[in-house]
């Protein structure tokens, strides 16, 4: 196989001459950019920098949060252009239109989508500049450029005679664009497929990563901001002469979200938050509970729901079953507590907005914030540094809106601050949901119909949402988000329904790491874990023979079977249990491995994981977001729960809001699948099969079916 | 306000601040030294842990007058330290962090552990880094680091 493309229809490349003599390229995607006002002529997707002093740097427009993509992203340039993985830098890249993500429409990181969506561009860019230099070396020596190749930062001649990329930068800014651009073929890869180290890591050992939270400028003030503890609530009234009157504190100011306390640091700024007194007008929430949503949505999930996915007649089936099978699953509202509390900075002056902090979306941050501020996009500066977790929560503006208008107010740069109580009591939550299955077997137990009802809140409708994005709407009435794994049942079953309800409680509902999968893969999983219980199949044996149609679902639930010693004996009191799933574009299955104490307590001693991502990029990396997932996942599973009372929230910090801990954590292993497919998304899909293998393990140890999370054995 | 004195990494410093004020403000916006990390300001994450006469500390609910004429140690200069260095090497090799927020935090608390405990055994590991939450995930990298650091001081020792 041999790929060729072709760049002489369309010039989208482009290159620049650097002020100190090097090359810079970058690649355009065509129609990348969906924003009128954004409108350039080429648009590079991503810049690489080659100095004479051999410094390769690669500039990355999406976020590092964890997931290894300034680590993946200049592997994938590097593997083409050759490049001495030795020499190479990662940079990231301001808020710009040219760094538009392709599968998005903006510069924003998140849908395990940054190697699926970059996996050629980024290849292409390190192609055409790899053509470049042996075309500036095969000038220099007036040879043939067909008697040169690049190999480790070097030309080299047939004779033997080298020249180095720096030696060649300033040259190869003058060559034409190769009108041909060859990508290599993945039997030649030498950096792609290997486990190359992360290039973050030593700035994250000695406390010199910047972050959000580590901005500081000159002048800086820090916020914090006393919002409505109840959603949608607004300022009554408030009295800021004890918060004037604590050390440190500047300025008290009346913004979009609440009331902001400025001070000379957090410290004051906090203390100077709790001293305010404000009377708020809460609302339409304020009799708000977790029991009346349930209970709206218990009631919801027993009538009809809109139409999603429907083949056969699956009502007529279902009505003339032999044997049925009914049961309703349930999850709860879930905070993301990323590490790093959110924050952000900013500082507005007349005509400029300069922002600073820790995004996933920072196209979109610039095109929100300059409607906020009142400015041109263009006249917003967005610095993305390290984040610390992202998970989806990042994507949102919340904090960096804070910034803009406290800055505004005080006419100072300011770095607003969420205490943790804040950031878990935030109101940008994966939506709870209730999920009725309806199944009919046949004879040998296999399914003939299968009805799935779900109800919940729509992320892609919710009111945090300022902008209409590609794919975020609701279509024919359905939220995609919302019922994404249901709609892929992947077992065969000749009559399918899925149907939906939205429901929307007053509670703020957002992105959180694998969206809509993380709560359906447990849905769907768990049930067919019951069929298979009804049929008196084996859970896995049962799930094979059902994904016969579907080969890349067999083979992982295949492989995590055998390498989990699926069948093998265990010692007294262990279970197995078993989930698939796919989603971003990769399938994943897990086996857990549990026990469960005469307390009730739920141990996981171990998780076996198998991937198909495709083309593999990073083995190492995908081995850690697996398990990176897997523990988010678990984290949930064991722990999750925000729940609220007169509309209040009653989550506030990690001892009410628990997570996985060292104690806790089982032994993981990750196999990965072979594969030429596209490479698929990493950052999430460890996370869905997570809960289910753990639900159904538990079920095989006690007999005890849970069909709610989080886990509670009384 | 009060002025407090004792010394990080070293170094003699003054601060005027309210006493209640916990340390880890004073080190990250007093002293403007921003590795040590904030997650919860109320001591259940450990991504705040400094060394207090070479103690684990969560720094986010110790005040500041409570460390008046001692020796704070930061991760910025723990790698001068045998087993910080030992941490910081090991942390390497294993790629540990993801995100990296809590990294600060987990490297104090796995090199107080090896100054005092040469050869931790997996409990002693799950005693002394429980305290340290990783979002990401990063367990069981931190506890082959710990195992490795600890192999490579008794090879240097
Ligand atoms: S910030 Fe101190 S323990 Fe969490
Ligand atoms: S590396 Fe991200 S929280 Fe630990």
């Amino acid at each position: 196989m041999e790929t060729t493309i072709n760049t002489s229809r369309r010039n989208f490349l482009k290159t620049s001459a650097l002020a100190g003599g090097g090359l810079m390229i970058g690649f355009v995607i065509p129609g990348a950019s969906r924003f009128a006002q954004a409108a350039v002529d080429f648009k590079p997707n991503a810049f690489l920098r080659i100095t004479a002093d051999n410094q390769v740097t690669v500039i990355c427009g999406l976020s590092e949060m964890g997931q290894g993509v300034h680590t993946a992203i200049p592997m994938l340039i590097a593997e083409e252009l050759e490049a001495d993985w030795s020499k190479i830098k990662v940079e990231q890249s301001p808020a710009d239109p040219a760094f538009a993500n392709p599968f998005l429409g903006f510069q924003a990181t998140g849908g395990s989508s940054s190697v699926r969506a970059n996996w050629e561009p980024m290849r292409k860019a390190g192609a055409a500049a790899r053509e470049m230099l042996i075309a500036a070396a095969a000038d220099t020596w007036s040879a043939n450029k067909a008697d040169c190749h690049a190999e480790k930062g070097m030309v080299v001649h047939k004779s033997g005679k080298k020249l180095s990329y720096g030696q060649l930068a300033a040259k190869a800014a003058t060559q034409p664009l190769p009108a041909n651009i060859r990508l290599k073929e993945p039997k030649d890869f030498k950096i792609v497929g290997k486990g190359a180290k992360r290039l973050d890591t030593p700035p994250k050992l000695n406390g010199s990563a910047v972050f959000g939270m580590d901005v500081r400028l000159p002048g800086m003030l820090t916020a914090v901001v006393a919002r409505s503890p109840v959603a949608g609530g607004k300022v009554a009234s408030f009295n800021a002469d004890k918060a004037k009157a604590m050390p440190g504190v500047k300025h008290v100011v009346q913004i979009g979200s609440g009331v902001a306390v400025v001070a000379d640091g957090y410290w004051n700024a906090k203390k100077g938050r709790d001293a305010l007194e404000i009377k708020w007008d809460d609302g339409a929430a304020a009799s708000l509970s977790s029991e009346g949503i349930r209970n709206t949505f218990g009631d919801l999930v027993e009538k009809a729901g809109t139409v999603a996915l429907t083949q056969g007649d699956t009502n007529t089936a279902l009505a003339g079953a032999a044997k049925k099978l009914e049961a309703v699953y349930e999850v709860p509202y879930l905070a993301h507590a990323c590490m790093e509390p959110m924050n952000f900075t900013a500082s507005v002056k007349p005509d400029s907005v300069e922002l600073w902090g820790s995004t996933q979306s920072p196209g979109l941050l610039q095109l929100v914030l300059s409607q906020v501020a009142g400015v041109k996009p263009e006249q917003v500066k967005v610095t993305t540094t390290l984040l610390g977790g992202g998970f989806g929560r990042r994507f949102a503006f919340d904090f960096a809106i804070d910034a803009v208008l406290t800055s505004k107010a005080v006419g100072a740069p300011v770095h607003v601050v969420f205490p943790r109580e804040d950031d878990i009591k935030g109101h940008y939550y994966r939506p709870a949901s209730v999920a009725k299955f309806q199944a009919a077997l046949d004879a040998a137990g296999n399914p003939v119909a299968t009805r799935i009802h779900a109800v919940g809140s729509s992320i892609a409708d919710a009111g945090h949402m300022p902008y209409e994005a590609n794919g975020l709407k609701l279509l024919k009435g359905v939220d995609g988000f919302a019922v994404e794994g249901l709609t892929e049942w992947p077992y065969a079953t000749p009559n399918l329904q899925v149907e939906w309800t939205k429901n929307e409680p007053p509670i703020g509902v957002w992105f959180w790491r694998s969206v809509g999968h993380s709560q359906n893969i447990f849905f769907v999983e768990g049930f067919v874990d019951e069929m298979a219980v009804a049929a008196g199949k084996d859970p896995y044996e049962y799930r094979r023979a059902l994904l016969g149609q579907n080969p890349r679902y067999k083979g992982v639930l295949e492989l995590a079977a055998e390498k989990a010693g699926w069948g093998k004996p265990l010692p007294a009191g262990h279970a197995r249990g078993i989930a698939v799933a796919q989603s971003f574009g990769s399938y994943t299955a897990e086996v857990a491995e549990v026990s469960v104490g005469k307390d009730g307590k739920v141990k996981i001693h171990r998780m076996v994981c198998a991937v198909d991502c495709g083309l593999t990029v990073n083995p190492d990396i995908i081995k850690r977001q697996m398990e990176s997932s897997i523990v988010f996942g678990l984290s949930a599973a064991l722990f999750g729960e925000i729940t609220l009372k007169d509309g209040k929230v009653q989550q506030s910090n990690f001892h009410d809001y628990p997570v996985l801990r060292m104690n806790e954590m089982p032994k993981v292993e990750v196999h990965i699948v072979a594969s030429t497919e596209a490479p698929g998304g990493v950052g999430e899909p460890g996370l869905p099969p997570a809960a289910p293998a753990v639900v159904n393990a538990i079920y095989a140890a006690t007999g005890k079916r849970l069909r709610k999370l989080p886990l509670r054995m009384a | 306000m009060t002025t407090v004195s004792f010394s990080v990494n070293g170094k003699n410093v003054r601060a005027d601040v309210a006493p209640d004020t916990p340390l880890l403000w004073v080190v990250r916006d007093t002293l403007g030294m921003t590795g040590t990390k904030f997650g919860c300001g109320e001591g259940v994450c450990g991504a705040c842990t400094v060394h207090v006469d070479g103690k684990p500390v969560r720094s986010c609910t110790t005040p500041v007058s409570a460390v008046a004429g001692k020796q704070i140690t930061t991760v910025e200069a723990v790698g001068a330290t045998a087993a910080g260095h030992a941490v910081q090497a090991a942390w390497l090799k294993h790629d540990v962090p993801q995100c990296g927020y809590c990294q600060s935090g987990q490297i104090m608390s796995a090199t107080a552990l090896l100054a005092k405990n040469k050869k931790p055994s997996d409990t002693e590991i799950d005693a002394a880094m429980s305290g340290n939450i990783c979002r990401c995930g990063t367990y069981n990298q931190i506890r082959a680091a710990i195992k490795d650091a600890a192999a490579s001081m008794h090879k240097e020792a």
